[in-house]
């Protein structure tokens, strides 16, 4: 946005990845949208489903779907048009031309979001949630952006935000009305805000997950040299992603490998072997191990003689080079099924504290209320002057007003701008 | 042809609370001002309850008496029962207030308006004078001029103000003023936005006909608390007030009534204040509640006056008789004057700059009731801001500007010309969001020294601040340098945990039983401090650690008092929806955080006006 204009230009883009396909869409919003389809289409009603020959300076471009939405009752808040192309690169480009010459706009990246949002079509969580949706690769991502996109944020916020006032509300009742007598409403200000604080809590930590869920979980495969963790990796991953060789010591670094395991998106680490090293190779054996014990979950491979170590709860033991008998075999295959349902059925345990969050930013702000709220609870029990416990929980408040983009909204946006795609 | 009469810098006109504090403060910050009042007799006159102070209010009072005002000073030469609210909770959310008696009020304020450059007028004010765009003056009902550089409106409730008992309504401003019609038709041919609001007023009693032997007494406190920080103590006897209660009789005449109560029977349209409803509105909308109090307030010394506060009415005189008569210790009482409500236009404030001037007519200035507030308090607030900024305005100065960080006079002025009001606007400590630093106890810190540099506080207020402020400083650092553990203070009787942190001085202070001796006890070379010093050191240690976690408040404050400019263009910012667009035209908020407040502003848009600004700094 360079030049300030009394309403905003009409723009278009193609709103489907580009390249061959069954259904290219070109989307257009702003005041001239159904202007500029009809140029190309015909009349059209002003809520229009209509499959019409796409025309310009008397050539056909191509038969298209053509649907139009009236302001302000579209995505965008503005008046949008979309053709349902057939999906060919050339018909895209021909319509494109034909729109340009037409005097509408390419959009910028994010623009129709944008618009959307200076709109008030959406909430900023509910953009967080489409740009998710959007960037959806597995199952899980899908449905989890799709439920912050329908708004469960804002309206878990908000509810939040309702109780918060009450709790806050009691107190302040008891400061400001000292004259009534309204008794004593510090306790039950004290259970809403341990209620709250516990709710926070639980929820921080389904944010967390859904991070985990959109940038995937880390499982790193841990063992001495050699014990056949890169085999075991290549095997898993269905394809050589890793150099192996039956020479210790092969891995330096720490191999990244993307899988889809039962609908979680994993990221399988290949960490160079627990071995006495030195020089460069030690180097590679700190970093990984330092990755590892970072993961998510570690799978240990323990060569055959070896005694299995203890597990501790974020670890699967298991012999390695082992064709049955409950090991694995990345060689023959054994096993590799099993270990990667075990890994699948671990990590699907911890989706089930997934909540309404979905980014880092709502995990800490929603810790950053607990921690406000858990202070004004130890306050009140500390007989401290309520005029500081309701301190803590303004600041509580103050939390979850970023949480829904009421302050702090800004660098927000342009995270979420940057990471928008044109069209979308 | 009129011939110019007089010329002053600085009108007022309205005898009341904020017409007062603006004439005295106009003509300290060095106008020559006139302050024009309908009735001379009626300058000063507390009209409705008999009370200065309480929880917010007393924190508007201490701050205008910071910064050279009258109210607090008044309030003390009338003070028959001095009580500090809140005394259990922490010294933040505590508000000095008193009963005053009206009559040694009265006579307090004419006194203290006394000023070489302050002349009193009497005459009704029937139109302004605008030439150039411009207030130049008044036009009096008599066909004389006044001709001024600014005027300050603090007429009160006389914009369409309607009195109703019962059923009957008549125009008036108060009980037996007539209303101000010329100049109230000369406000409203400017086109300003306005609302209409409500308030009610009790009966009033006559004390001698109620049986005070069978009444609880509330007695005022053993230490009192003063108003003013030049005060050293009551000068006038204090009294007891008395506390009896409503009960069910009582709330079955009132229900059996309430078709011919005014503000029940249809007849108000204005919008009533929630938190202290009529006693129509509390039988109705607590009806679970089968009793509720009433505060019997004497109204002066020599005044057998009695102001039960708490039941407000509308309804027809010989029903409050009725009701009156059902409750506890009042069978026998005599109503000398009905209760009765009063609806009344007011300017949306939002139409003010900060100043208190109208941002369609430079040089007049608002303050008080006009502007939707309800208080004394709030009126006298008002008033001090607005008499300074005219005199400022007449003599070609900058406004003087007030923070929400740092005064709840701030928090008034932002609230009022950012949001507008939907009821009648009270303080509530509440409101303030720096309300741990915002004390009554330290609004002379706060303000004295900005009050002083404004030319409002004088020789001898700034002597005795300026001794207080020397005493604290070498008591604060003194504390601050030296080192308490918990467990050598817990061994001189504070109570602390043995195994607790180590302190610095001031945070040892503030802990529960700790005192100066015991302090000295352990550490000899602690020099001696004066108890009021060591009181107010020790507020201020119990909130130290408290306050500066207000970090983020501050930030977003901070973020929010982003100016917009008063000419921008909000047509032309794309993306606002048009409806918004022309609600940010007509309100025009001053800064990011007003904007915040207007109706249907989203997130989004606030982002939109933030990268506008960001664009044109």
């Amino acid at each position: 946005m360079t030049q300030a204009l009394p309403e905003s230009p009409t723009v278009f883009a193609p709103a489907t990845a580009p390249g061959r396909a069954g259904v290219s869409v070109m989307r257009l919003s702003g005041p001239r949208a159904h202007a500029a389809a009809e140029a190309l289409a015909g009349p059209l009603p002003p809520v229009a489903r209509t499959l019409r020959t796409l025309r310009h300076a008397g050539e056909p471009l191509d038969q298209a779907l053509v649907l139009t939405w009236e302001a302000p009752n579209s995505f965008t808040g503005e008046h949008v048009a979309e053709l349902h192309l057939h999906g060919s690169p050339a018909a895209v480009a021909a319509v494109s031309r034909a729109l340009l010459a037409l005097g509408v706009a390419l959009a910028e990246p994010g623009e129709f979001t944008r618009r959307a949002l200076m709109n008030g079509r959406l909430d900023l969580a509910r953009v967080e949630g489409l740009a998710a949706l959007l960037d959806a690769e597995t199952e899980g991502q899908r449905r989890q952006a799709l439920r912050v996109f329908s708004g469960a944020l804002g309206a878990k916020a908000e509810e939040w935000r309702a109780r918060l006032l009450r709790a806050v509300a009691l107190v302040e009742a008891g400061l400001d009305f000292a004259e009534e007598d309204l008794g004593d409403l510090l306790p039950e200000a004290r259970a809403q805000a341990a209620l709250l604080a516990a709710e926070l809590r639980a929820e921080a930590r389904g944010a967390r997950v859904a991070e985990r869920l959109r940038d995937g979980f880390e499982v790193a495969l841990v063992g001495p040299p050699n014990a056949g963790k890169s085999t075991l990796l290549n095997r898993l991953a269905g394809r050589d992603a890793a150099l192996v060789s039956p020479e210790p010591g092969t891995t330096r670094d720490v191999i990244e490998v993307r899988l889809d395991l039962g609908g979680l998106p994993v990221t399988l680490l290949d960490t160079a072997g627990l071995r006495d090293a030195s020089g460069v190779e030690a180097l590679g054996v700190a970093r990984g191990q330092e990755r590892a014990a970072r993961a998510d979950l570690r799978v240990l491979l323990v060569p055959p003689g070896e005694p299995l170590p203890e597990a501790g709860p974020d670890d699967i033991v298991l012999r390695a080079k082992a064709d049955g008998g409950g090991g694995v075999s990345g060689l023959t295959g054994a096993g590799v099924d099993a270990l990667a349902a075990e890994i699948a059925r671990r990590l699907s345990l911890r989706t089930a504290a997934l909540g309404v969050g979905l980014r880092e930013r709502h995990a800490s702000a929603m810790q950053e209320g607990a921690e406000a709220l858990e202070e004004a609870v130890a306050l009140l029990d500390a007989a401290a002057p309520p005029e500081i416990a309701a301190a803590s929980l303004r600041r509580a408040l103050l939390a979850l007003d970023a949480l829904v983009g009421r302050v702090g909204t800004e660098d927000i946006l342009g995270a979420i701008f940057s990471s928008f795609c044109i069209g979308k | 042809m009129f011939h110019v009469k007089q010329s002053w810098d600085v009108l007022v006109v309205g005898g009341g609370h904020a017409g007062c504090e603006a004439a005295h403060a106009a003509a300290r910050a060095g106008a020559r001002t006139a302050l024009l009042t309908l009735r001379l007799d009626a300058v000063g006159a507390m009209s409705c309850n008999p009370a200065i102070g309480g929880l917010g209010k007393g924190h508007l009072v201490r701050e205008v008496d910071a910064m050279g005002g009258l109210m607090g000073l008044a309030a003390d030469a009338a003070g028959i029962q001095f009580r500090l609210l809140n005394r259990s909770k922490g010294p933040a959310v505590q508000g000095p207030r008193t009963q005053a008696d009206r009559r040694l009020y009265k006579a307090a304020v004419r006194r203290l308006l006394a000023h070489e450059r302050l002349a009193l007028i009497e005459g009704e004010a029937a139109d302004l004078i605008v030439q150039d765009g411009r207030v130049q003056g008044l036009r009096l009902a008599d066909g004389a001029e006044l001709r001024a550089r600014a005027v300050v409106l603090t007429t009160g409730t006389f914009l369409g103000g309607v009195i109703h008992v019962g059923d009957v309504s008549r125009p008036g401003g108060r009980v037996g003023e007539a209303p101000s019609v010329a100049l109230a038709h000369r406000l409203r041919d400017l086109g300003l936005p306005m609302g209409r609001l409500k308030t009610g007023t009790p009966p009033r009693l006559d004390g001698r006909t109620i049986q005070w032997d069978r009444l609880e007494a509330q007695a005022p406190d053993a230490d009192p608390v003063m108003l003013s920080f030049l005060s050293a103590g009551p000068t006038a006897r204090q009294v007891a007030c008395g506390i009896t209660h409503t009960n069910p009789r009582t709330h079955d005449i009132i229900r059996d009534n309430l078709a011919r109560s005014a503000m029940y029977g249809g007849h108000i349209q204005g919008a009533g204040p929630r938190y202290c409803p009529s006693i129509e509105d509390k039988v109705v909308r607590f009806a679970d509640k089968d009793s509720h109090q009433v505060f019997l307030e004497p109204e002066g010394l020599d005044d057998p006056t009695v102001y039960p506060n708490g039941i407000s009415t509308s309804l027809p005189a010989s029903v409050q008789q009725d009701y009156v008569r059902s409750i506890a210790g009042l069978e026998d009482a005599v109503i000398t004057q009905a209760g009765y409500a009063i609806e009344y236009d007011h300017v949306d404030p939002r139409a003010l700059s900060p100043s208190l001037e109208l941002k369609a007519l430079p040089g007049l200035f608002l303050a008080g009731q006009i502007n939707g507030t309800t208080g004394y308090e709030e009126a006298a607030a008002q008033g001090l801001a607005a008499g300074l900024n005219a005199a400022r305005a007449a003599q070609g100065e900058a406004p003087a500007t007030f923070d929400r960080a740092t005064s709840y006079l701030g928090v008034l002025l932002d609230d009022l010309v950012g949001r507008g009001v939907a009821e009648p606007y009270r303080m509530f400590t509440s409101r303030a969001e720096f309300r741990l630093s915002l004390r009554a106890d330290n609004a002379d810190q706060r303000l004295t020294p900005q009050a002083r540099a404004w030319g409002l506080v004088d020789e001898p207020r700034w002597a005795a601040f300026s001794v207080k402020v020397e005493r604290l400083d070498a008591a604060r650092d003194a504390l601050r340098s030296r080192r308490f553990t918990a467990r050598s203070l817990a061994a001189q009787g504070v109570r602390v945990a043995p195994d607790g942190e180590t302190r610095d001085g001031l945070a040892a202070l503030a802990l529960p039983d700790a005192t100066w001796e015991a302090l000295a006890a352990l550490d000899p070379t602690l020099p001696p401090a004066d108890d009021a010093t060591v009181a107010q050191l020790s507020r201020e240690g119990l909130y130290a650690a408290y306050e500066s976690r207000q970090a983020r408040e501050a930030a977003a404050l901070r973020e929010g008092d982003a100016t917009l400019p008063p000419d921008l263009d909000y047509a032309a910012i794309p993306g606002l929806s048009s409806e918004l667009k022309g609600k940010l035209a007509r309100l025009r908020p001053a800064t990011l955080r007003h904007a915040a407040l207007v109706d249907g502003m989203t997130p989004s848009a606030l982002l939109l006006l933030r990268a506008r600004l960001k664009r044109a700094a």
